[in-house]
């Protein structure tokens, strides 16, 4: 049981996938224009990110190496197909506010970076408390950027009005360089309270490192080529 | 043909892919550190995402309506894009030498790049013939293309900027990415 925890704390804060291993930063940006949004956003790539890592668990002594990355693609997309299925008969309003991002979860770094990294190496149990961490950790990222803007941009959270009627909406801050503008404060801060403790910076610096080792996660055709040969 | 225009002027420039869709962030930040590296991968994006979306809108057009199995869709072009961007690889390696030197590097980077899928997504979303779909991938790569040149040429010159601690690196570059985005505004306009 300790370990399952551990594997939440470290989903939540030790390696959180926004703000620490900055990754996925696709949805990050865009869906968060409202708290709503990025809640809906975080809760639909978490419950992805528990079932794919629940399934390549489960197969991960069956898939062969060689094709384990086109596998776990298979699975993922999958996941994502049903998820957004599932979305658009039951909560409409939600499936037209995300629209395209749904299926481009797919894509998104964290849930191949966690089947490659977590779930194809331990057991089933503490692969679904990986996901179920990382999951949390990558919402409570997205819930905090949407509260954000939604709060500066229109002066509400969650649709209710909390600021004054006198504060005049910064507009600006729900539409797209608003995203830019409230990640880049949000990682400074986070770089500022590093530096004070002594700490390293995250790897916010080096982007090209993490690009290149998602990029080496999703590779499948390299992978293929190499089995190949 | 001025149908064809609309969309090619509207995908590359009035919603531009990265900086108001906010697809391909990543090679977006990460590959901008240097003009000649982000022309590189510039074009390498345009070549590949031109090719997905022509066999893509193809794929979809003569295999997944026909057999009624659209609902695949999202699986079907994640697993073309990933086969494809292998042969243009082998392809352009066996062939074209001096090209394969040019955008080799590149190449593999562009499968998980979420821009290829999303273009090829929105071209089934939004109803585009084959031939529209080309252009509309043409178009959003090339406002790729534009946007991450730019960015370069912007790192380039503020290399030596005496920036706070706390804003190196990531939240210097959003900040810049953000002030480009209130530029692109400007073309809306255009419409």
């Amino acid at each position: 049981m300790g370990k399952a925890l551990e594997r939440l704390y470290n989903g939540i804060l030790k390696e959180n996938p926004t703000f620490v291993l900055i990754l996925g930063m696709c949805p990050t940006l865009a869906v968060t224009t409202s708290a709503i949004n990025g809640l809906g956003m975080g809760l639909t790539t978490m419950a992805v990110l528990i079932l794919s890592n629940m399934l390549i668990s489960m197969l991960r002594k069956i898939i062969p190496d060689g094709v384990r990355i086109p596998a776990f693609i298979v699975v993922i997309a999958s996941f994502v197909t049903v998820v957004e299925l599932l979305l658009e008969a039951y909560i409409p309003s939600l499936y037209d506010s995300l629209g395209l991002y749904i299926p481009l979860i797919v894509v998104n770094c964290i849930i191949l970076g966690r089947a490659e990294a977590y779930a194809s190496k331990n057991n089933v149990f503490l692969s679904v408390f990986d996901g179920l961490g990382m999951g949390l950790g990558f919402t409570i990222a997205l819930t905090l950027i949407g509260s954000i803007r939604e709060l500066l941009g229109s002066g509400a959270v969650f649709g209710y009005h909390v600021l004054p009627a006198s504060y005049e909406p910064l507009t600006i801050f729900i539409l797209a360089p608003g995203a830019f503008f409230v990640l880049a404060f949000l990682i400074a801060i986070m770089n500022k309270i590093n530096l004070l403790k002594g700490r390293p910076t995250g790897k916010g610096g080096n982007c090209d490192q993490l690009c290149a080792e998602c990029s080496n996660h999703g590779c499948l055709g390299r992978r293929i080529a190499k089995e190949d040969k | 043909m001025t149908n064809l225009l609309a969309i090619a002027i509207g995908s590359a420039f009035i919603s531009n892919v990265v900086l108001s869709q906010f697809l391909g962030i990543c090679p977006f930040l990460g590959v901008s550190k240097k003009v000649k590296t982000a022309v590189g991968m510039g074009s390498a994006v345009v070549f590949v995402i031109t090719l997905a979306s022509a066999v893509a809108g193809v794929i979809y057009q003569y295999v997944l309506v026909p057999l009624q199995i659209t609902y695949l869709q999202t699986i079907v072009f994640i697993l073309v894009i990933a086969a494809l961007v292998q042969f243009v690889e082998m392809f352009l390696k066996k062939t074209m030498k001096g090209l394969y030197q040019a955008l080799g590097v590149y190449l593999p980077l562009i499968t998980t790049n979420c821009a290829v899928l999303g273009v090829a997504l929105s071209n089934v979303q939004k109803g585009y013939t084959i031939l529209e779909g080309i252009v509309n991938g043409f178009a959003v790569a090339f406002g790729f293309l534009i946007s991450i040149t730019i960015m370069a040429g912007l790192r380039e010159s503020m290399e030596y900027n005496d920036i706070p601690k706390a804003f190196r690196g990531m939240p210097h570059v959003l900040l810049t990415a953000g002030l480009m985005a209130i530029a692109f505004f400007g073309f809306a306009g255009l419409k």
